[in-house]
């Protein structure tokens, strides 16, 4: 086990080492800051100064050298916008995505996984086809769609709920669904799959004839196997496409997380707080992956104990 | 009969969609004996056992009719009970072992746990009195060091141990029936011994009824008293064991017993003068290095294969027998170079294999073709069948593309099928035409030499009887060379001039096939001999107990270290066997006590 979390660790490493290049290198190909800044009035001396000072005339191997350096110091950069420490803009972001990624993520996991299993014990009946019916359409609306609907229909018509910001718990009931919607989706087909593979294993009629009730062999010993491969997938795909909602759900609902800062700044081509942003995002997923990836291993006792 | 019938079946049809899988099928099973349901695969037998537990709605199948007594007073129909009384009877009143113990087992739940499952549910025992009890439930079925495998989890323990687990878990709550369907089968025969004499001993232990599934007329002789046969789903005939095998009055039991494969029905007399060698193996070693280590000093291999040498002669069969892990698929697959053995030398048709070029091997690989046991997956489902089988050819160029189907008819021909199976698709096929399939392909690039590993270990007796039929009369037609692996003694015997017994990576016996088989001299070579079942009912019940396997080198060492190798030394004219600790003279002589397993370190 220990053996297996240092080699967690050390591919981690190499990871996060490749998305700060390419994180690097992207914004730099985007397009030049100075073009949008310009626009706010600046004079071309003013100008000069700038692009000195961000050592933007320098060669794009020399920034990115200054830029790990400055990554291995703690130094992330001031915004070009607000002229702030980009570390203290991020870090403000972190607590509301987190928020919203968590409460969404525990409406998906609450529908989804019961939802799976009734639908992989009921596949040939009419309540297995209705819930994957239910799971094609919440894969196939996009959710910008979905938050205009509910928008319209609980905001504007009923206006029961409020669409802006995240003063308050009502606040969070737009924003869960929509982000919600595609993930309760995808996890729902691929919890019945999951399912459907570990129906037909032989353990399970072990387990039935033991005289156990249809509940317990689903609960106690199906869904302990099938929970398995789950485990797997919420780590690599729903995170996955956890992160990537955020960036449209926030936008939308004007949430003050980090996908809707991204967004201003990758119009604003404010790089460092782009940067330090995509960086953050990336950190979190690579790090919550690897933590999967471990109770993935513990989880299963065939993986526990081979890297032990 | 004396005793009262504990289940009654009467008239029991079965169906699965309009596939009618039993049809009135009725028999009786007496409190405290055994019934033997015997029958090849599509009989039915598997089908019977789980309308008993009733499962079988669970598999898709229906009762069409018929009723299945419990006794009681008064007697339960278990075919007509609903499914929460039906819970209280299974794991409790009657309980049930798989054939497959590799994966009946949940593989993420502790095995205790698994057993104080069902004493929970049935004996409403709280935690600590059910863990005490599974404790209890593995000591009976003589799982050594039971209080700790109650922590371990199925894949750290062997297929024997994951069966007896199965026993304990079923036997926990004192059934009145146990249902054993093929619980000995995907075991070794030595396993199979152990496992049937535990199941005789607790069954007289326990006192309980035993239905006890099989297609192995040997395991039916030593086990049970009374016997059923089915055939798609009808019986043909039933009646005490020793009777059914003195006298068998249908056609298809006396089909069965003659198909059988019978230990000492003699082996075919080897080609005479000696033939030139087809493939010559010397001091043949693989391991294979376990998990990775930072330290290379502390890096661990398995020695799967310790100085394998073998001959095998234009013409001739060697037969290679073995436990599963002993490494004789491994042999197999360096003989061949599908994997690089780590020492020693492969020459075919006198060329050495080790260090050839890959292009010069190609060439070679069209001598030496091999088959494998699972006849489902070796061949790709999405080509048809003259595709398949010239295909080799194909890849060898040895036939120009417009005379593929030609040739394919010609092999079908060979293998015994007809011209039209050429345009159809291998899941249109039996488990013994894929296997006459595979054959076809193997022969399609005219080999000297075909490894054949355990190719009818799938197969029902009757089949498997047909497909050494055909490989033997391939051999005589063109003098091809057979390896056949197999860990079936009594099939081996059959095909074999030769044999050579396998053990912990080690040839530790080899000879023609009738003198090793009749004056054993290594002591592996008689356990696994004695652990054969006989199909004589005669010796039921009074079969000595099996003699303990002799010991062996450490397999799993550090690197720069190697198992000791056994010198083989020549007993009688081409008997030779391995010389050495464990081994000792004579025929016959007392099973001597398991030493404690040595390690011995390479002078490096």
């Amino acid at each position: 086990m220990l053996r297996y979390a240092l080699r967690t660790l050390a591919r981690m490493a190499v990871t996060f080492l490749v998305i700060v290049t390419l994180v690097f290198f992207a914004t730099r190909i985007s397009g030049n800051p100075l073009d949008f800044i310009l626009a706010d009035g600046l004079t071309s001396e003013d100008r000069a100064i700038l692009i000195r000072y961000y050592e933007l005339d320098r060669s794009w191997w020399h920034q990115y050298l200054a830029f790990l350096r400055g990554f291995w110091d703690g130094q992330f950069g001031l915004s070009f916008i607000e002229r702030r420490p980009v570390g203290t803009i991020v870090l403000e972001r972190l607590w509301p995505t987190a928020q919203l990624l968590l409460s969404a993520m525990a409406l998906t996991l609450a529908l989804a996984l019961p939802l799976g299993i009734l639908a992989a014990m009921h596949r040939d009946r009419w309540i297995g086809s209705a819930v994957m019916t239910l799971a094609f359409l919440g894969y196939a609306v996009p959710n910008f769609v979905l938050a205009v609907f509910l928008i319209l229909i609980f905001a504007y018509w009923l206006n029961w709920l409020p669409v802006v910001g995240n003063a308050t718990a009502w606040h969070f009931i737009l924003p869960t669904l929509t982000l919600a919607s595609g993930l309760v989706a995808a996890l729902t087909r691929f919890t019945r799959n999951a399912m459907l593979d570990v129906l037909g294993q032989d353990f399970m009629r072990t387990a039935r004839a033991k005289g156990l009730s249809e509940r317990a062999v689903i609960l106690r010993h199906g869904l302990r196997n099938a929970g398995i491969t789950i485990l797997s997938v919420v780590g690599l795909q729903v995170a996955g496409l956890a992160a990537a909602g955020s960036v449209v759900v926030e936008s939308i609902f004007a949430w003050p997380g980090i996908g809707e800062l991204l967004v201003r700044s990758a119009i604003r081509r404010d790089y460092p707080v782009l940067q330090f942003g995509v960086l953050t995002v990336a950190f979190a997923v690579i790090v919550i992956n690897a933590l999967i990836d471990l109770a993935y291993a513990w989880a299963d006792p065939r993986l526990r104990q081979r890297g032990a | 009969m004396t005793a009262a019938p504990l289940l009654t079946v009467e008239g029991l049809t079965l169906d699965f969609g309009r596939h009618r899988a039993v049809d009135g099928l009725s028999f009786t099973i007496a409190r405290g004996e055994t019934l033997a349901l015997v029958g090849e695969s599509g009989s039915g037998k598997s089908a019977t056992a789980l309308a008993i537990m009733r499962l079988i709605e669970r598999d898709g199948g229906t009762i069409a009719g018929g009723r299945i007594l419990l006794a009681g007073d008064p007697p339960t129909d278990l075919a007509a009970l609903p499914d929460p009384a039906m819970r209280r009877i299974r794991g409790n009143r009657i309980s049930m072992i798989f054939q497959e113990p590799m994966t009946a087992l949940n593989p993420v739940m502790p095995l205790g746990r698994q057993v104080e499952e069902v004493l929970r549910l049935h004996d409403g025992l709280d935690a600590a009195a059910a863990r005490a009890a599974a404790r209890a439930a593995f000591e009976r079925v003589r799982i050594p060091e039971a209080a700790r495998r109650l922590d371990q989890f199925p894949h750290e323990l062997s297929g024997g141990l994951r069966q007896r687990v199965m026993i304990a878990m079923a036997l926990a709550c004192r059934p009145e029936l146990l249902i054993a369907d093929e619980p000995t089968t995907a075991l070794d025969v030595t396993t199979q011994a152990e496992i049937l004499a535990l199941i005789r001993q607790l069954q007289a232990e326990l006192g309980m009824s035993v239905l006890f599934i099989t297609h192995d007329m040997g395991v039916v002789a030593e086990i049970a008293r009374h016997m059923v046969v089915l055939r798609h789903g009808r019986k043909e005939e039933d009646g005490p064991v020793a009777e059914v095998f003195a006298r068998p009055r249908a056609a298809y039991t006396r089909m069965l017993m003659a198909a059988a494969p019978r230990l000492g029905a003699g082996a075919p007399a080897a080609p005479q003068p000696l033939p030139p060698p087809v493939l010559e193996a010397e001091g043949l070693a693989v391991r294979f290095p376990l998990g990775r280590s930072l330290i290379p000093s502390q890096a661990r291999f398995h020695h799967a294969v310790n100085g394998v040498s073998l001959t095998v002669r234009r013409g001739e069969t060697l037969g290679l027998v073995g436990e599963s892990g002993c490494g004789k698929s491994t042999v197999a697959r360096a003989l061949l170079r599908l994997i690089e053995p780590d020492e020693g030398s492969v020459r075919l048709l006198g060329t050495e294999l080790v260090g050839l070029g890959s292009g010069a091997l190609r060439a070679l690989r069209r001598q030496a073709q091999i088959v494998f046991q699972d006849p489902f997956a070796s061949l790709n489902p999405r080509l048809p069948v003259a595709d398949l089988v010239t295909e080799p050819a194909a890849i060898h160029g040895t036939v120009p593309p417009a005379e593929r189907r030609a040739l394919a008819v010609e092999l079908l021909g060979r293998v015994g099928l007809e011209p039209a199976a050429a345009d159809r698709y291998p899941h249109q096929f039996s488990g013994g035409q894929r296997q006459r399939i595979c054959i076809a392909r193997a022969l399609s690039v005219r080999p000297a030499l075909i490894v054949a590993d355990e190719p009818v270990s799938a197969l029902d007796v009757s089949v498997a009887r047909q497909i050494t039929d055909l490989m033997a009369r391939l051999q005589a037609e063109d003098g091809l060379a057979f390896l056949f692996i197999s860990h079936d003694i009594a099939v081996v015997e059959r095909v074999s001039h030769r044999i050579a017994v396998m053990y912990a990576g080690q040839i530790v016996e080899t000879g023609p096939t009738g003198a090793v088989l009749r004056n054993p001299l290594h002591p592996y070579t008689r356990r696994l001999l004695a652990a054969v079942p006989v199909p004589d009912p005669a010796g039921h019940g009074r079969r000595p107990a099996l003699p303990p396997a002799p010991p062996h080198p450490h397999l799993l060492l550090r690197r720069g270290e190697a198992p000791d190798r056994w010198p083989l030394v020549e007993a009688a004219p081409g008997h030779f066997v391995a010389q050495g600790q464990p081994a000792e003279g004579g025929a016959g002589a007392a099973a001597q006590a398991p030493a404690p397993r040595q390690r011995t370190p390479a002078t490096a």
